[in-house]
């Protein structure tokens, strides 16, 4: 059965004409928009944990809060906001081609790739020079 | 240890003998309709507080205690807290299963990913609907506009 699998995968990868041949999820878009969700999802898991502690400090007292929440308004900070939207941004684009690719159809999934990064791109001109005036602007 | 991989496009077929709630299949599902329902809750969330006036500029206990005060943005952020965690956890279940090669290691990951989101989950829903927004004794300068002069 390895052997049959490895064989089908090369003989698939031949052919160029039937799409998508060998496989969706090795090499070229198929692979980055894979690895970029991972490494998204992780970065923003993280974030999440650290965003509902700072959160809670609501409950402690309006002081905490504050003292908290004004970390998050330096440079440094505003560059990583910054990061994190765009994070956000592709994991959400990238999940609808995801879901587009499992209930409609793997046909077009390397052009809905650069649709992503198209809406990504469009997206953050929206945002990162709105965010950046608001943090650079003390 | 000898692993038979199958061609990546291979149809499914679940293990025989497995009977009961494909718990796999429903954790498949989830992903891709908490995913929906996230798109809209997060990009609201964003807008309101990143991109609406001065930003993360006036992020502060008066603003967000103005915010947790409405009923809509309590379900608005309890949801998201919810969704969220849940997607993220399963998201990073799947890694786990996917790197760790050891049954230990694997074990150890997914029980502190289990702790992580339900202690969580558990926390921000309690301090959305538990906490006060004009907490006494507090500087007025500090608090929403609408908080009761002392």
């Amino acid at each position: 059965m390895p052997q049959q699998s490895a064989r089908t995968l090369t003989s698939q990868q031949k052919t160029t004409s039937r799409r998508p041949a060998g496989t969706l999820y090795r090499g070229r878009e198929g692979m980055w928009s894979w690895v970029l969700h991972r490494i998204t999802g992780v970065a923003i898991f993280f974030f999440l944990l650290v965003h509902i502690l700072d959160t809670a400090l609501v409950r402690v007292s309006p002081e905490a809060y504050n003292a908290v929440i004004s970390t998050y308004q330096t440079p440094i900070m505003g560059l990583g906001e910054t990061a994190l939207v765009a994070a956000i941004v592709f994991h959400a684009f990238n999940g609808i081609r995801i879901i587009l690719i499992d209930f409609w159809s793997a046909k077009y999934q390397k052009v809905m790739f650069y649709v992503v990064i198209g809406l990504w791109v469009v997206t953050m001109l929206g945002f990162a020079p709105r965010h950046l005036m608001n943090v650079f602007s003390h | 240890m000898a692993t038979t991989l199958d061609s990546p496009r291979s149809p499914y077929a679940r293990p025989t003998g497995k009977r009961g709630t494909n718990w796999e299949k429903w954790g498949w599902i989830y992903m891709r309709g908490s995913g929906v329902v996230l798109i809209v809750l997060i990009f609201g969330h964003l807008f309101v507080n990143l991109m609406i006036g001065k930003g993360v500029d006036a992020l502060n206990f008066g603003f967000v205690a103005g915010k947790l005060a409405s009923p809509f943005w309590q379900w608005w952020d309890v949801a998201m807290l919810w969704l969220a965690l849940i997607h993220g956890g399963n998201g990073m279940r799947t890694i786990v299963n996917d790197y760790a090669t050891q049954r230990v290691t694997r074990g150890i990951f997914k029980w502190a990913i289990l702790a992580a989101v339900v202690i969580l989950i558990v926390l921000g829903t309690l301090v959305v609907f538990t906490f006060d927004p004009c907490p006494a004794g507090s500087p007025a300068d500090l608090l929403p506009k609408f908080c009761p002069a002392i």
